[in-house]
């Protein structure tokens, strides 16, 4: 790898570039409360009655009678103070309130991105040896399916037949409501209703990782490296292994990284079939509650997330693939 | 000597468009993408007279299965003809995504060709503008969007638009820098032609092909985030959407599955339609890709 400093250094400064980007998102967020029909201060309140001191604060804060720099400046200054509103609807600051559900969300996008790593690699595996069989085939079918079909519209689908048809499964929420279980309990009770909202929020990341896996390691198999490998004889299932897993390591780091902010819109709408109680579940009762301070709160932590999660994927990246470095 | 400039670059129109088909035609996943949009373009332009009932118009026969009397697919909780929903649902549907996709590619093209074409300084605000964009959580951005500036079909339009942007203005950036320092492009500079006429008579053409490729899955992606809203309620309050039938049949899962089983086929067959068409094009353009 060329010793460790060239990585430090890419590092530093992938962390030097998403500084701008942050405040782009704390800056576009303002232009969203200025730019909106109405007064920003009710923007900043939502439709929910709120008492008149905080109206009055708000107002001395963020009022029009001030010039739009004054009002940036100080919406700017609030947010790096972690202040992010206030939600009248839960009487919670918003910052509380996302971070509460976002840990529920990442449970969900967790499992079920482990999933689709699993399955989705094995999947593309399988169909790169055998080019053009049968499976081959049906996992180029499966992942067009897969790329096409809403998420939600599959987390009613399993719905409709694991929890109303055959009973198997819970349809709605994060544990049971009629009985409190503790200890392992209640582990197997969150696994057994994490597996329906998992399964529709994995399927479509199973296809994307499937397709790019199945491809790289087309390409790796055909490398002089490996048929060297081969020709010295090496067992087939050990070429595969020790030549194509960790070409294989870079899709799945990349498909799950890079499509963070639409795994996480996944999760959103999925969250909103099962009564998943996580931040898609907020946003969906803040809209019907007209509560836009949580809505902004959530574009700006969700933003920051993708932001931080995006720097992290280019260094795994420049791990796993040192030729993208300069 | 202008026209001998352009002769060069482009290829005798008939011939290339002859071969064009005879390579899309091959693929039997492509033309049954192609089949797809077409019937759906067709159950779209027609829906008044496909659709045997208003799909608003509510009645007391409410929660009826498929094969009901006059509801061959049922009705949902208000006695509304899910048919005629899934119907004009394919206007609604058509209308957005291709309207959207075509404000994106607009947009990326312009962006992408003056970023890429005059690069230094453009290129480089115009791309940490594009890097916000693509960071930004679209589906939360779009939520946000029409939930404080209200609904609407235009608004949809706009906002889906909008936001998709980057991807194609990457791509033509990308193009452009190829395309830059080519021959033709030096010869229309030496002939003083100003700079936009360069980018939109000269490059632009060629390299159209990869953006429209792009342009296709753009309204597949554009469906889908259309939908999406729909399902999260903030569709036109006016109109029958694919995601707002599916909102309500949220509702009534345990009682009605049609409510949720046929819209929901019209998303996925008009999103798996346009990424066919996509990939067909794709494949067409670059007949190598596919070895």
């Amino acid at each position: 790898m060329g010793g460790g400093t060239p990585l430090w250094r890419y590092i530093a400064g992938r962390f030097v570039q998403a500084i701008p980007l942050l405040l782009g998102i704390i800056v576009l967020n303002f232009l969203l409360i200025s730019l909106a029909p109405g007064d920003p201060v009710t923007v900043l309140l939502g439709e929910y009655p709120a008492p008149p001191e905080y109206v009055a604060q708000l107002r001395e804060q963020f009022g029009l009678d001030r010039p739009l720099p004054v009002r940036l400046g100080r919406y700017v200054a609030s947010v790096l103070r972690g202040d992010l509103g206030f939600s009248f609807a839960y009487r919670l600051p918003v910052v509380r309130l996302v971070i509460e559900r976002l840990g529920n969300t990442l449970i969900l996008m967790g499992t079920a991105m482990t999933a689709a790593a699993i399955a989705g690699v094995l999947l593309g595996v399988s169909a790169a040896r055998r080019p053009r069989s049968r499976l081959d085939a049906t996992a180029t079918g499966a992942s067009l399916i897969g790329y096409s079909i809403p998420e939600f519209w599959l987390g009613q689908l399993l719905v409709l037949l694991f929890a109303v048809t055959l009973a198997w499964l819970p349809a709605q929420g994060i544990r049971s409501t009629r009985e409190t279980y503790t200890g392992l309990a209640a582990a197997a009770d969150l696994a057994r209703h994490l597996i329906l909202p998992a399964a529709a929020l994995s399927f479509r990341y199973v296809a994307l990782i499937a397709r790019i896996t199945r491809a790289s390691m087309l390409e790796v198999m055909h490398q002089d490296y490996v048929l060297a490998a081969r020709a010295r004889g090496a067992d087939e299932g050990r070429v595969l292994w020790r030549h194509g897993m960790r070409n294989a390591a870079i899709p799945v780091v990349t498909v799950i990284g890079y499509n963070f902010a639409f795994i996480l819109a996944g999760s959103a709408l999925v969250e909103t079939v099962f009564g998943w109680p996580g931040v898609g579940r907020l946003i969906f009762d803040a809209i019907l509650q007209r509560d836009t301070p949580v809505l902004l709160g959530v574009l700006l932590l969700v933003s920051a997330t993708v932001v931080v999660v995006n720097l992290m994927t280019d260094v795994a990246y420049a791990y796993l693939d040192p030729r993208v470095r300069y | 000597m202008a026209t001998h400039v352009v002769a060069v670059a482009t290829p005798p129109r008939g011939s290339a468009a002859g071969d064009f088909w005879r390579r899309y035609r091959r693929s039997r996943l492509a033309l049954a993408g192609l089949g797809i949009v077409v019937g759906l373009g067709i159950v779209a332009l027609f829906a008044p007279w496909l659709a045997p009932y208003e799909p608003t118009g509510t009645s007391l026969d409410g929660l009826r299965p498929p094969g009901t009397a006059g509801h061959a697919l049922g009705t949902d909780d208000l006695g509304r003809d899910i048919l005629s929903g899934v119907i004009w649902g394919a206007r609604v549907s058509l209308i957005v995504g291709i309207t959207a996709a075509a404000t994106a590619v607009f947009i990326g093209i312009v962006i992408g060709a003056v970023a890429g074409y005059y690069g230094r300084w453009a290129d480089a605000v115009l791309m940490r503008i594009t890097e916000l964009f693509q960071t930004i959580p679209r589906f939360v951005l779009a939520l946000l969007v029409v939930a404080l500036f209200g609904r609407g079909l235009t608004k949809l339009v706009l906002v889906i638009g909008v936001l998709a942007w980057p991807q194609a203005a990457r791509l033509v950036r990308g193009q452009f820098l190829a395309h830059k320092s080519s021959a033709y492009v030096d010869a229309a500079r030496a002939l003083g032609l100003p700079g936009w006429r360069i980018i939109f008579s000269e490059v632009l053409p060629n390299v159209l092909a990869p953006v429209v490729v792009l342009g296709s899955l753009d309204v597949a992606q554009a469906i889908l985030l259309e939908a999406s809203l729909g399902f999260f309620g903030l569709g036109d309050p006016n109109l029958v959407s694919w995601g707002g039938m599916l909102n309500n049949a949220q509702a009534y899962l345990r009682e009605a599955w049609w409510m949720s089983v046929f819209p929901g086929l019209g998303i996925a067959l008009a999103v798996v339609g346009f990424n066919l068409v996509g990939d067909g094009l794709n494949d067409a353009i670059n007949p190598r890709l596919n070895e």
